[in-house]
């Protein structure tokens, strides 16, 4: 089949807040290993079509398919279980616990599934894991805040670290909801990177980002959301020279 | 030993131990050092430490384990009554039915979080309460309470031609359970409850359940079925009000309603807060400190008082002995509310956490040495 390399597809999705259209009509296909870019003004829908995709919300109508898996009407936990993970528009962390239980926690998701009753073991002697989230906080550049309560981090940090939350779990697709909004020039840099490296290893993600040189750094493709529709999708450069899209966004705030 | 166990928890563990055992002995000079009291100490600690595996580490706040406290008093009386006075048998049978009536209760109520789920567990513990004393009258005796009695069938007792002269009493191999025997047979179950609390928190599940407490919905994000986690919490902390239940009817071989009433739930809540929420030794220090003052104050009367209050002069004596005596007696409780209302508001994190300000106090004034270790990771 042609769209055999097609891993995520959301199908004529619609939601509904009431008499708010929040989602109209939305088609979006991504292609196993590339970055897909969302952007839209602030209110387009952009957060709510992750979380219609991660099952946070339940679509008004339509569906969400996942390498052949319908998602919509599963358990948050079950479509992660599927291997997709995400990063919050507002960072969603164990503010009471450290740095590295934070990152440690997803990998026992990944290992032992959605319930195990461990509780003769003991933590200290999970080194394995431990090891894991080390490494990943060492490539997230967090390693020397390892033992930091989570909540005391700066919002910068706070994302980078769930990054690694997300990253420690090695999801077939990640979705990012605007990942280097509050991080200085420079860690956004070192996210770009990471994110990149990532790419090579052919990890497919969703990204919703404001910053433009994030998006033109990553994105194999690009979708436009304004008001609940996709008003323009294709590759950075065609997204770039649409007059449409430079009225609705690039134009006004860029 | 590093993967059974970390040093800091093994010295607490000793330290633990040592000071339970040494009750008797240090308790005397507060007037608290006889068997009744200390008795009471170890069974309300087993309360409060399995409380605080629900409480403390899940965050979800049961207004009902008293339900189970009681459960697991009848349930022992009634494997005297039918089994055999060994005390064993009647644990086992305790912590068993408990554990099974907080699975059902857990089960319905867990079903909601936060305000919804305290007032299911209330619902629940209240109708058990009332059940056991209209319907259930014929397994828990109604407001008389279940008691043991010389015709008691006593099967496996019988079995091996054992057979009591007089009131019969609780027994651990024939040894007899009352007096001191008593306190050190709650004692071990406390220290043994304690030891499998710090296990508890101590493991990757017990992480889990600080998670579910941190952020629920993060956990749900992250691939955890969250309900299983907080139904595990429950039933264990059910198991425990059943084994501090079932040592009350060891020590004193009766069973009543009034043990399942929401003022006793509400009592183990207060424990645990007084205490410290979320840590170890908080909330055995919590239920030893209400049950000391429950003891001391109710047992003060008027004439204590006048006594008491007799150096000053006489008319605002009498001021004084009438002011006070609402503290006391059985306006005791009026005294815990007022000492709880000034902890949560000065102290949220409980007696705990005044001991933790007292320590980095000492700390900084301490020598220079003692300041670098202060940032050091706890490994
Ligand atoms: N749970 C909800 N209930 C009601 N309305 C909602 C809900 N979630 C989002 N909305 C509304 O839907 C619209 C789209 O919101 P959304 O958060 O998806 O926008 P966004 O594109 O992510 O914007 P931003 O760039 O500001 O993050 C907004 O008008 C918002 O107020
Ligand atoms: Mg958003």
């Amino acid at each position: 089949m042609a769209n055999s390399n097609i891993v995520l597809h959301v199908a004529d999705v619609h939601k509904r807040f009431g008499g708010l259209h929040a989602l109209a009509d939305i088609d979006l296909q991504v292609e196993e290993g590339k970055t897909h870019a969302i952007i839209g003004p602030n209110g387009a829908g952009k957060s709510t079509l992750l979380n219609v995709i991660i099952g946070k919300l339940a679509p008004s109508s339509g569906q969400v398919v996942f390498d052949g898996a319908v998602l919509t009407g599963r358990k948050p936990y079950q479509i992660n279980q599927l291997g997709i993970a995400r990063v919050f528009q507002t960072p969603e962390i164990f503010s009471d616990l450290s740095v590295l239980h934070n990152v440690m926690i997803p990998a026992f998701a990944k290992r032992d599934g959605t319930f195990t009753l461990n509780m003769l073991r003991a933590l200290d002697s999970e080194t394995t894991i431990r090891e894991e989230a080390e490494h990943m906080l060492e490539d997230v550049g967090m390693l020397n805040r390892r033992d930091m309560q989570a909540g005391s981090l700066s919002r910068g940090d706070k994302r980078r670290m769930e990054l690694a939350m997300c990253l420690i779990q090695h999801p077939r697709l990640l979705l990012l909801d605007e990942p280097t909004a509050g991080m200085s020039r420079h860690d956004t840099n070192t996210t770009i990177e990471l994110l990149q490296k990532i790419k090579s290893r052919g990890m497919t993600k969703v990204i919703i980002e404001h910053d433009m040189h994030v998006v033109f750094s990553l994105a194999d493709k690009i979708s436009v959301l304004a008001q609940g529709r996709i008003i323009a999708d294709g590759s950075p450069d065609e997204v770039r020279g649409n007059p449409k899209v430079q009225e609705a966004y690039l134009g006004g705030a860029h | 030993m590093t993967n059974f166990m970390s040093r800091n928890d093994l010295l607490l563990l000793v330290g633990f131990t040592a000071v339970v055992l040494t009750m008797p002995i240090w308790l005397t000079p507060f007037g608290a050092g006889y068997p009744d009291l200390l008795q009471r100490f170890m069974i309300f600690g087993i309360f409060a430490v399995g409380f605080n595996i629900l409480f403390g580490l899940t965050g979800y706040l049961s207004f009902g384990h008293a339900a189970f406290f009681g459960v697991g008093s009848y349930a022992a009386v009634w494997s005297f009554k039918l089994l055999t006075l060994d005390a064993i048998p009647a644990m086992i049978f305790a912590v068993l039915i408990s554990g099974l009536f907080a699975l059902i209760i857990g089960f319905l109520s867990l079903r909601r979080s936060g305000i919804y789920f305290s007032i299911l567990t209330l619902a629940f513990a209240q109708m058990s309460y009332n059940l056991a004393y209209s319907v259930l009258t014929p397994i828990t005796n109604g407001e008389t309470g279940l008691q043991l009695t010389l015709s008691d069938p006593r099967v496996l007792d019988a079995a091996i031609g054992q057979s009591f002269v007089g009131q019969p009493v609780p027994t651990l191999l024939g040894q007899q359970l009352g007096g001191y025997a008593g306190f050190y047979f709650c004692a071990g179950f406390l220290i043994l409850s304690f030891f499998f609390a710090q296990r508890v928190a101590g493991s990757p599940f017990g992480m889990m359940l600080k998670s579910i407490k941190s952020n629920q919905t993060r956990m749900q994000f992250t691939g955890f079925n969250t309900r299983p986690y907080a139904l595990s919490a429950f039933v264990i902390s059910g198991m425990y009000a059943g084994l501090a239940g079932a040592l009350l009817a060891v020590t004193d071989p009766l069973a009543g309603a009034e043990r399942m009433q929401w003022t006793a739930s509400g009592e183990v809540v207060l424990m645990t807060i007084l205490g410290g929420v979320g840590t170890l030794v908080g909330p055995v220090i919590g239920a030893w400190i209400i049950k000391y003052f429950e003891n001391i104050l109710s047992a003060l009367n008027d004439n204590i008082l006048t006594q008491f209050w007799s150096f000053l002069p006489e008319g605002f004596a009498e001021i004084v002995v009438k002011v006070t005596s609402k503290f006391v007696g059985d306006g005791w409780h009026l005294t815990l509310g007022l000492v709880f209302v000034i902890i949560v508001i000065f102290l949220p994190g409980g007696i705990m956490e005044g001991v933790r300000r007292i320590a980095a106090v000492a700390r900084r004034s301490g020598p220079p040495g003692a300041k670098s270790h202060q940032h050091q990771p706890a490994e």
